[in-house]
């Protein structure tokens, strides 16, 4: 259940900043942590700190189990069929990485094409140009609606039958918009391209089924649901990621070493090399048990409904622009936003005098700031720990910040 | 709200400099041509110079980006206007000073400039204030070695 209480797991919320409490509203960019996840990252450095299998003292299975025991959390979290279908790698970031260097190289060749949309964070788009760039294929982007959605007709536009890979981000993290990635996916698969999803700020906020989603590939990073940084995720179908060669080599993910040649171990360990991202696995196993807890479908209504009133009292304000679909519906809990006159980071720092945190600038998405015809945007993003309270605040702010700079001009 | 220590950043004189910018547009005549962006934020400087006889002849700014950022363009503009090289390395690097809360050489008139002192005291905004001094340095020490 989501209440007035789910604030208080939040250690952080409670303090002041510039002298008022604290209203964070910045979950997109990274979200606090429970008590739950702090006490995980804790009680593992206290208790089981060990290295993961190899010892055959009890710290080391100790520690190997929670490890494992952590993916299958992830497996059961996005439905995938194996825990050999689960990588843990240090982000997002890392996982598109990934595809790109070892799927992407192995199969992407001259003239060949590389679908992504105007509406990715930068992590979806640079893998694929130095990719391309490599391969001399073609990176093609998908038009956007001016709604800021994306229609499936515009995707069968751009996907041919050279198409080797779609990339595309199941929830944008500017205007919010909720891609039909389940139907993109299909697309890809007529064409014969696999399907990379870009699930960042999917994870977080509703019920991932990969299965389902039938997508090749899914990336996720730990910090932006409740997990702590430098964890994250790329689920991969079997098939495909056995096919896959490394692109990180050393300890651990051997299996035979030789003077001259190598051989690899199973699934998933041979993409992890070095010691593992142990406590931060952990740590995320703990955040899963506690979005679970709650429940995705619950998170899912109460950004939906935080978005509504937002995009609502903010409406009220004059000269105040929202990015994305209108349909609160569409979106989740992001809110991207201009006030005339005033630029976003000097919105972001009358806000911050406030107590209020929000983002300001290109959030990453440089080409989707070019599509709106802006330089810079303010954000603002909420999370299960939000309230209408926090919007009220924001709104507040929002007139104190317009009215600051009509007086000081 | 906390009118009070936004009042330490936003002077009067710096949200003048925002509304009415000094040295707004691009030189023709210019031997100096630097871009500069923050790659954080997205502000970005397009700074032209005519730089003559280690003189720094003429100024101009285009570009975008917050009250802070363009304010301290216009005023840097104006203040190396007309100053030699050495003067303006030397303004710059007072500037500096004053963005990092140090003691600074006030032997120099700092005119306008010293209104974004109050800069200082948000660190999430000193970059927006430096963006333009570091284009003009980047300009000028390049203009030396030509």
């Amino acid at each position: 259940m989501i209440n007035q209480e789910i604030k208080s797991y939040f250690p952080i919320l409670n303090q002041e900043i510039n002298g008022h409490p604290l209203v964070y509203l910045d979950s997109a960019a990274t979200s606090q942590k429970p008590v739950q996840v702090i006490e995980a990252l804790k009680s593992y450095y206290e208790f089981d700190n060990s290295n993961v299998h190899r010892g055959v003292h009890t710290l080391g299975n100790r520690a190997t189990e929670k490890y494992e025991g952590a993916r299958e959390k992830v497996r059961n979290f996005i439905n995938a069929n194996s825990t050999e279908e689960v990588v843990f790698l240090r982000g997002t970031t890392t996982a598109i990485n990934l595809v790109a260097q070892s799927y992407g190289r192995a199969n992407v060749e001259e003239g060949d094409e590389i679908v992504i949309t105007y509406m990715e964070h930068h992590s979806n788009i640079i893998p694929w140009q130095q990719l391309a760039k490599e391969r001399g294929a073609i990176l093609k982007y998908v038009e956007l609606e001016e709604d800021g959605t994306i229609s499936l007709e515009q995707v069968r536009a751009a996907v041919t039958e050279r198409t080797k890979i779609v990339s595309m981000v199941y929830v944008s993290n500017v205007l919010g918009t909720m891609n039909p990635v389940k139907e993109v996916a299909e697309i890809a698969h007529e064409n014969g391209a696999v399907m990379v999803v870009d699930g960042a700020q999917a994870a977080p906020h509703l019920k991932i089924d990969v299965q389902q989603l039938d997508c090749d590939f899914f990336a996720f990073s730990g910090h932006k649901m409740c997990g702590p940084t430098g964890i994250g995720v790329l689920y991969g179908k079997k098939a495909l990621l056995n096919d896959m060669e490394p692109v990180e080599f050393g300890g651990e993910m051997i299996d035979f070493v030789g003077l001259y040649d190598s051989t690899w171990k199973e699934l998933p360990w041979k993409f992890e090399g070095g010691t593992p991202i142990i406590a931060g696995a952990v740590a995320l196993g703990a955040a899963i048990d506690f979005l679970n807890e709650i429940g995705l479908n619950e998170i899912e209504k109460h950004e939906h409904q935080m978005a509504a009133y937002a995009m609502d009292k903010m409406s009220g304000i004059e000269g105040l622009s929202i990015y994305g679909p209108k349909d609160p519906a569409k979106r989740a809990g992001i809110v991207t936003f201009n006030l005339e006159d005033v630029h976003p980071h000097d919105v972001a720092t009358v806000l911050d005098m406030n107590g209020i945190a929000v983002r300001a600038g290109h959030h990453c998405a440089q080409p989707l700031m070019k599509w709106l015809e802006v330089s810079a945007t303010a954000r603002a993003s909420f999370y299960l720990y939000n309230n209408e309270s926090d919007i009220d605040r924001l709104v507040e702010g929002l007139r104190s910040a317009k009215e600051y700079f009509n007086d000081v001009y | 709200m906390s009118t009070n220590n936004l009042d330490q950043l936003y002077r009067r004189v710096i949200m003048d400099h925002y509304k009415t910018p000094r040295n707004k547009g691009t030189l023709e005549n210019e031997n100096v041509k630097i871009d500069m962006n923050n790659p954080t934020c997205g502000d970005r400087i397009h700074l032209t110079l005519q730089v003559e006889d280690g003189i720094v002849k003429d100024a101009k700014f285009d570009g975008e980006g917050c009250s802070i950022s363009m304010a301290s363009a216009s005023m840097m503009t104006q203040a190396v206007k007309g100053k030699d090289v050495d003067t303006a390395m030397k303004l710059s690097s007072i500037f500096s000073d004053m963005m990092l809360g140090k003691d600074y050489d006030d032997s120099i008139d700092l005119g306008d400039i010293e209104a974004l002192q109050g800069v200082s005291q948000f660190p999430a905004r000193i970059k927006c204030a430096t963006l333009a001094w570091k284009a003009m340095e980047k300009g000028v020490q390049n203009e030396d070695k030509s």
